[in-house]
């Protein structure tokens, strides 16, 4: 034979898992909530979408161009972001705000600590309390063309009562893609046929989360206030779709149980004890930031226990 | 307790379907056949012929030069041509006996055994180590010292590995099918070592006629067991499949022996056969040429030395023009540039691929996404081992358990980010076990 074969280092063959093909799905399983968000809300939620999505993926382009890096918005997770962005925004903000929080999100949080894989905190989530923290009274007006009042949980927190099968639904004050936990659970339900995540990090958020508020919420075992408490607020959208997120989760199989009991006893505190109703954003990134703490003593024990010698 | 599968592991395409239904072929070599002294793990064969000496069929042509070693026999007749050195599968060159095949195929004459019972212990594992038998699954370790461990009376099993999990391969299953005969025949002769051990055929259950087969024909054996384990790569990893069989697990630093196990391959166990009973030197084995790019992919009985080439011709060539050539299967094999090496002791399958997976695919950055973790059947996190490998931070590396893993590959098999995971970590490995020899 004259042609000479490429040789390379085994295995030689290749699962079709791909990195743009695991953010593409993660975007289609967001197309439910944020269908129902444009429902829900208008097309001027659509607008901001659209100009957070735009905005997240140029900041990659441009850094990227600028620093003469291989040009990664092919990846997907730039639109990931910003479309996780826009769904933790009221939409009532103003369009340069989720512009600026997507810029923030990608080039703060992303680019500047090495591109993807590398970034120590959600980016989305990073955006949102920055923009939180800087306008605090924008990022918390929730009264739009659709609705007038607070959102449930604000009503829970003083005491008042909610209608759940709305809350389910998703016909609520909230965020963009929040409101609906039926459009949220349609979505995880992809992810988890999919394989693209597991209910080992949303199963233990949720279950520490309600046993947190049993204990302490002050209402007991009361089957109203809890279902209020799940579906309310950025809950399942946390849970689901951020606390999943693979960059700041913890990789090991235990890890994943300690950070999800993190994750519910932070929101638990948040939601009761802090000032403000909601927490899941808040719990997030902290817990990201612990995320490197609980690899490091969850590592898995190697097979026939590993490390002695002969 | 047995638990006939194992933690991690994945379920490639298995390809198994394109050479499994068709009979093995003998095939008798029309070149040169090619020698290299260096076809199993430990010292190098050293010659004893010389340039224009002639040789017989089964005549011994290089002895054995230390404990872990193994001698080497001619398998054809013919002329000694030169001793010098030439390319094997690995890329790498090594000195070989080179044979003109004279096409008469005379044979030296085999001493047969009478029988099993008159053989002693100390005859049989003699017996094992002049025929210059070696693990023949890929490793190549000479087989008389898995036969002869410190504490013989301590090993209650002696597992046959049929699991044959690597995609595409398929020569134990048509070993199975056709000689089983030989195979359990060759498992007694180990069972006769271990007075305390029972025999065990583990076979994955993607081949259940094998287990059928093997169950008729030993339901009668009181020692002699088939277990079919659940189909999932890398089942037949010697440390997976104790686990499958056993229940025990033991650590990259530990051997079979540890955990009372003996585990040879279908190859090997046969090869045992013929060296104890007919006193017939390892010669042959069964290679499987397959792959979308071959004619007609099937399985061949083919004399040790003989080269690639004419394994692909009797395969009918290519039928369309292969991108990728793989001595061994996709998981574990070498890849090849130039089909001109000789098959070996070791050389289970020809693969010829019309797609190359790997050259086309560019890695990028890990996304932390762990299905390295979920599939490690080491129970490693092949992420971290693999960056601690890249950085050569020997520290981390080792704290990780890097020196844990076999190699098998899933973790590069399953990665989104294409990352060369498996490669890394391999590295590493090969830099820190020579460190520890020096």
């Amino acid at each position: 034979m004259n042609k000479l074969l490429k040789v390379s280092s085994n295995p030689h063959i290749r699962s079709g898992a791909a990195t743009g093909n695991i953010m593409l799905t993660v975007v289609f399983a967001l197309l439910p909530a944020t269908g129902f968000g444009i429902y829900n809300f208008g097309m001027r939620a659509f607008l901001l979408i659209l100009v957070t999505v735009i905005s997240a993926v140029l900041t990659e382009y441009l850094y990227e161009k600028l620093c003469k890096r291989p040009v990664t918005i092919g990846d997907f997770s730039a639109v990931v972001t910003g479309l996780l962005l826009a769904l933790n925004l009221p939409v009532s903000v103003p369009l340069w705000m989720g512009a600026l929080g997507a810029v923030f999100a990608i080039l703060v949080v992303k680019m500047l600590f090495g591109g993807l894989g590398q970034n120590f905190m959600n980016p989305a989530l990073g955006a949102r309390c920055f923009l939180l923290i800087s306008f605090t009274s924008l990022m918390t007006d929730f009264e739009c063309d659709a609705y007038t009042g607070p959102t449930p949980l604000a009503v829970l927190k003083e005491g008042g009562s909610v209608n759940i099968l709305d809350m389910f639904l998703g016909k609520t004050a909230g965020t963009i893609g929040e409101t609906s936990m039926l459009a949220i659970l349609i979505g995880a339900c992809i992810l988890l046929f999919t394989g693209i995540i597991d209910l080992r990090i949303p199963g233990t958020y949720i279950v520490t989360f309600l046993l947190f508020v049993v204990l302490f919420g002050g209402h007991g075992v009361d089957p109203a206030f809890l279902s209020a408490q799940l579906a309310g607020g950025g809950l399942m959208l946390g849970a689901f779709f951020m606390a999943t997120d693979y960059v700041t989760r913890p990789v090991t199989k235990r890890g994943q149980y300690v950070y999800g009991v993190a994750l519910g006893m932070l929101t638990g505190i948040f939601r009761l004890f802090g000032p403000s109703a909601e927490g899941v954003s808040y719990a997030i990134i902290i817990s990201n930031l612990l995320a490197p703490l609980i690899e490091k003593v969850t590592l898995p024990k190697a097979f026939g226990k590993g490390g002695e010698k002969r | 307790m047995a638990r006939l599968t194992f933690v991690g592991g994945i379920h490639p395409y298995d390809g198994k379907d394109l050479s499994k239904d068709k009979p093995t072929k003998e095939v008798l070599p029309k070149g040169d056949l090619v020698y290299p002294l260096s076809q199993h793990i430990g010292a190098p064969a050293s010659p004893i012929v010389k340039k224009g000496d002639r040789v017989l069929t089964g005549q011994k042509i290089a002895e054995a030069s230390g404990f872990v070693s193994a001698p080497i026999y001619a398998t054809v007749s013919g002329t000694v041509k030169a001793i010098e050195e030439r390319r094997v599968v690995t890329g790498d060159k090594v000195m070989s006996i080179i044979v003109e095949n004279d096409g008469l195929y005379e044979e030296v004459e085999y001493q047969k055994a009478e029988s099993l019972e008159s053989l002693k212990k100390e005859e049989i594992i003699e017996k094992v180590k002049e025929a210059g038998i070696v693990g023949m699954g890929g490793a190549g370790f000479p087989t008389f010292i898995k036969l002869s461990p410190k504490e013989p009376e301590k090993i209650d099993y002696v597992i046959v590995n049929c699991a044959e999990c690597e995609p595409y391969l398929t020569s134990d299953y048509r070993r199975m099918l056709e000689e089983p005969e030989n195979l359990i025949a060759g498992l007694k002769v180990i069972l006769r070592l271990f007075d305390k051990a029972r025999g065990v055929l583990a076979v994955e259950d993607n081949k259940p006629d094998c287990v059928e087969l093997l169950k008729n024909l030993t339901k009668d054996e009181s020692r002699i067991s088939v277990k079919a384990l659940k189909t999932k790569y890398p089942q037949g990893s010697e440390r997976q499949l104790i686990f499958a069989v056993t229940g025990r697990a033991i650590n990259s630093s530990k051997l079979p022996a540890d955990a009372g196990c003996v585990v040879n391959n279908v190859d090997t166990v046969v090869a045992v056969y013929h060296a104890v009973m007919e006193g017939k030197p390892l010669m042959e084995r069964i290679v499987t040429v397959t792959g979308d790019a071959v004619a007609d992919p099937r399985n061949f009985k083919i004399r040790i030395g003989t080269n690639y080439h004419e394994l692909l011709e009797e395969a009918g060539g290519f039928k369309k023009e292969p991108e990728k050539i793989i001595s061994g299967g996709p998981m574990m094999g070498f890849g090849i540039f130039d089909l001109d090496v000789p098959t070996t002791k070791t050389a289970s399958a020809l693969l010829c691929l019309t797609h190359d997976d790997v050259s086309k695919m560019q890695p990028t950055a890990c996304i932390n996404c762990g299905r390295c973790v979920e599939v490690c059947p080491g129970r490693i996190v092949p992420s971290k081992v693999a960056t601690a490998a890249e950085h050569y931070d020997e520290e981390t590396f080792i704290k990780l358990n890097g020196m844990e893993c076999c190699e098998c590959g899933c973790c590069s098999y399953v990665c989104p980010a294409k990352r060369t995971l498996t490669q890394s970590i391999k590295s590493m490995r090969k830099l820190q076990l020579a460190k520890k020899k020096k």
